[in-house]
């Protein structure tokens, strides 16, 4: 799918964060997770903050969640591309207490269809190394 | 209560401030040394006397935006050539002020008896005539491939969110979905700026505002319009914290500090906090009344941060003038917020109007506030109490000073 932003910063790939950025070259989104107790970790830190171990793998997620928050960007950062939707999607496997939240972009709702509580789920972007997660109405 | 309230064996015994405007074309470290000069000459002092040098952020952040950083202590020691028994800078720890509770903690600790305290922003004239520029040089047009980023702002500069106004609308749209909270309610603070600037002679955007102009505003990033972000300066503020043992000598009225409020809890995270409809505010100031007697009803004026509005209603919520959830009921017709108020609210016109001096600006006012030196804008009655409060997003620090020594 054709990006809907003209420019993007991009992350600096590190040993700690490159798996979660490179990720979706298979489609999947993985989440960091301790393999002791099994506690989402995002961002990745490379250790648990529940049992501090250092036994955390990038684990695959469902890719669907719902819009915690979003604010649609007026302002030309970039030159004038028109509005663009950026989004807090909480994962379905996170929960209220300790949520797993990304932050993202909404592509093809139109801004005034965007509702806290919608359901979305992942796709992804390729940017130089980077696999950028994207999200989508479920319909 | 806690024992001991060290933040009270020191008093700001003198206040600083270079000229602010839009692109003075002046080097930061210019307004920085007149900033300087300015409070040390208002406590009474000489250069010579001050053995203590304290910053916010420190010169490592000019990085992030443009103007941002401002000079370094290392830099501020050689241009005054201090001699000095203890210094800091850095941009971590309780927002911007945590500057300024640092210097209280070295005078209570004994580590210096005068410090002089300074936060420098160039922000107008680094990012020159054209529109305000994104976080990491997204924007900017400059060349050299496309820009990379680490650390936590690489999980949001990505995705087009590349200034803290994006971050901060999706607090505001949270409240606004959680409590029905309207763009009115945050108007009303913008209007409330506004009309406060145009008592200040030296604010940048005196022109009467009404909540049409607000709502009519250019969107800049949804529900956040123009005149809820604040309007970047050139200037430099400065304090000197001293040794209460000092107060009696201070040519003027020393302000006393009270209490601070340096607590963080949860995560320091624009984006994770699991509940973004309040602020990490309430923590630091759940501290800070914890270490004193005064309360809420005993405030005669609140100086609050105002980067965007939506901080400030929800400082003024995480302070527990009112509830969460009720600032939209709390700040209908800004009548309690006018000068005229129960709470006058950043009475020379705040961030949004009299331009963004990033926190230092607001403690500058509560202490003009407490000397009674206002003029048109004083608060009427002669306020002995204010509440200054500082960051957003991820941090937050507060302050409660009075007017003479705690």
């Amino acid at each position: 799918m054709e990006d809907i932003l003209p420019a993007r910063v991009l992350p600096k790939l590190d040993p700690q964060n490159r798996r979660f950025w490179t990720s979706g070259e298979d489609g999947r989104l993985r989440i960091e997770r301790c393999t002791r107790c099994g506690t989402w970790i995002h961002p990745p830190t490379g250790t648990c903050f529940a049992c501090h171990s250092s036994s955390v793998e990038p684990t695959a997620v469902s890719g669907r969640g719902t819009v915690y928050s979003f604010t649609i960007n007026h302002q030309p950062w970039f030159g004038d591309i028109g509005p663009y939707c950026v989004v807090l999607v909480d994962l379905e496997e996170g929960s209220d207490a300790e949520p797993l939240r990304i932050t993202s972009n909404l592509v093809g709702t139109a801004p005034d269809d965007v509702r806290i509580g919608m359901g979305v789920e992942v796709f992804f972007i390729e940017c130089d190394d980077v696999w950028l997660p994207q999200f989508r109405e479920v319909r | 209560m806690t024992s001991r309230i060290g933040e009270r064996d020191a008093v700001i015994s003198g206040i600083g401030q270079s000229e602010v405007g839009r692109r003075l074309g002046r080097t930061a470290m210019s307004l920085t040394v007149d900033a300087c000069v300015d409070a040390v000459t208002d406590a009474g002092l000489t250069m010579g006397d001050i053995d203590g040098l304290a910053s916010y952020p420190g010169g490592v952040m000019d990085g992030l935006t443009p103007g941002f950083g401002g000079p370094g202590t290392d830099a501020v020691q050689d241009a005054l050539r201090l001699d000095l028994n203890w210094h800091g800078a850095g941009g971590e720890g309780p927002a911007q002020i945590g500057a300024v509770i640092n210097a209280a903690i070295a005078v209570s600790a004994g580590l210096a008896r005068h410090v002089l305290v300074y936060r420098t922003v160039w922000e107008s004239t680094a990012q020159g005539s054209g529109r305000r520029q994104g976080i990491g040089g997204a924007g900017s047009g400059g060349g050299g491939g496309v820009p990379r980023v680490g650390g936590s702002l690489q999980y949001l500069l990505p995705f087009g969110a590349v200034s803290a106004a994006n971050w901060l609308a999706m607090n505001a749209q949270r409240h606004f979905h959680t409590y029905g909270t309207t763009r009115e309610t945050l108007g009303e603070i913008a209007l409330n700026n506004r009309r406060n600037a145009g008592l200040n002679p030296k604010a940048i955007f005196r022109d009467p505002m009404t909540m049409d102009d607000y709502l009519g505003a250019r969107m800049i990033t949804t529900p956040l319009c123009l005149f809820d972000c604040d309007v970047p300066v050139d200037g430099s503020t400065a304090f000197v914290v001293s040794h209460r043992e000092h107060a009696s000598d201070v040519p003027g009225i020393a302000v006393g500090i009270n209490a601070v409020g340096t607590a963080l809890h949860g995560r320091p995270s624009w984006d994770q906090r699991p509940d973004m409809e309040g602020s990490p505010l309430a923590a630091a100031a759940d501290a800070m009344w914890g270490r004193t007697e005064l309360t809420c009803a005993d405030v005669d004026t609140a100086q609050l941060y105002d980067g965007f509005s939506i901080i400030t209603l929800m400082a003024i919520e995480a302070l527990g003038f009112c509830a969460v959830g009720e600032a939209k009921d709390y700040l209908a017709d800004g009548r309690r917020i006018s000068l005229e108020g129960e709470l006058p609210l950043n009475t020379a016109g705040g961030q949004l109007s009299a331009g963004r001096l990033h926190g230092f600006g607001l403690l500058h006012e509560a202490c003009v506030q407490l000397r009674g030196q206002a003029g048109e804008r004083q608060v009427q009655g002669e306020p002995e109490v204010a509440v200054v409060a500082n960051g957003g997003g991820p941090i937050a620090g507060t302050m409660l000073v009075t007017r003479g020594a705690a």
